[in-house]
This record gives C-alpha cells, structure tokens and sequence, in this order.
C-alpha cells in the first residue's frame, strides 16, 4: 500500500521526458510558445500578445532596461525583466529602452518591462506544468 | 495619449489573461478568474484613488 507521500514523489510519465524542459525554455524565450508546443494555440497566441503588449507598452513609456548591479533593486529588476527572454536580449542588443528613468512615465515602462518578465516566467512555468502532466489540460 | 487610468486598464487588462490561462485548468474558469482579476485590480485602483483622495482633502 503506497503513502500519500510515496503518490507525491512518484515521477508522472511525461516527466521522463525531455518535453517538459523543452516547453519550460522555449515558453521562456518566446512568450506563448511553450503552450503552442503543446498545441494550445489560442493558450499560447493569448500569451504572446499580452505579454508582448506590456513589453512594447514598457518600451514605448522609456522603461528602464535593468542590468546586473550589486545593488540589490536593481538586481531584482534585472531577474524580473530576464524572464522575458528573447526580449530582454533584443532589449540589451539594440539599446531599447532607457538606462535609468528620466520620465514620470518611465517609472510606469519599469514597471510594465518587470511584470511581463514575471508574468512570462509564470507561464512559462505553467506550460512546463501542463506537460508533465501536474495541471489536467 | 496614455493616462494614467489607461495605463492602468492595460496592466490589469494583460496581467489578467495571464492569470486566468495559468491559475486555472478549465476554460470557463480561466474566463471566469481573468474577469474577477480585471475586477479586482481595477477596484482596488480606484478604491484607492478615493482614499487617497479622502485623505489629501
């Protein structure tokens, strides 16, 4: 007779897989895409826009591009906004965004660059739960 | 222009589908709990708004 923590730690069939991990880095480089991997397109593509709007929203308000710093807001900042991905690189590449908030709005464009970080780590996440098998469908 | 309150109906607007998708399993659900988070966020905004107001005044 198995424990309930023994039904816990037991790995569920997909986890074996490299699906789950694939799905988990690709959602997090592209918003969406993990969930399109899995053939949740409506999912994903829903993703995709409301993350890529908060990320041109941010970009057009002169949101604040956060690089590593040993100032420790700073740092949560740079964590926050490199869970967009592809985005924060193309940021960092092409000088997108500001250096440091010179606008009142442009606290508003951190803050919309931050979020849709989080927001696509926590899809990201969710993707990669959806394949595993953790979240029903 | 964007306003303020703009800005705010975009944020709550993107972050709510986010969360609807990734906090339940079921579609309905998933519009169900976008929706509510769209309430909240934009209540609490202009709950807030009031106080603060109250408060200057």
């Amino acid at each position: 007779m198995t424990t309930e923590a023994q039904k816990i730690s037991k790995p569920l069939p997909a986890q074996q897989s490299s699906l789950p991990w694939l799905v988990l880095f690709t959602g997090w480089i592209v918003p969406g895409a993990g969930h399109v991997l899995l053939g949740k397109w409506i999912r994903g593509t829903l993703i995709f826009a409301a993350i890529l709007g908060m990320y041109l929203l941010g970009l057009g308000l002169q949101g604040k591009i956060y690089t590593p710093s040993s100032d420790i807001l700073d740092l949560l900042g740079f964590l926050g906004q490199l869970g967009m991905g592809m985005g924060y690189f193309l940021a960092r590449l092409f000088g997108w965004g500001a250096g440091s908030v010179l606008l009142t709005v442009g606290d508003y464009g951190t803050k919309f660059l931050t979020v849709a970080g989080l927001l696509n780590i926590i899809a990201a996440v969710d993707a990669h739960s959806l394949a595993n098998g953790r979240k029903a469908s | 222009m964007l306003t303020h309150f703009s800005a705010v109906l975009l944020f709550a607007l993107c972050v709510s589908v986010v969360f609807g998708i990734t906090q339940r399993a079921d579609p309905k659900k998933m519009v169900r709990f976008g929706l509510f988070t769209f309430a909240c966020l934009v209540g609490a905004v202009i709950v807030i708004s009031w106080l603060m107001y109250a408060i200057k005044h």
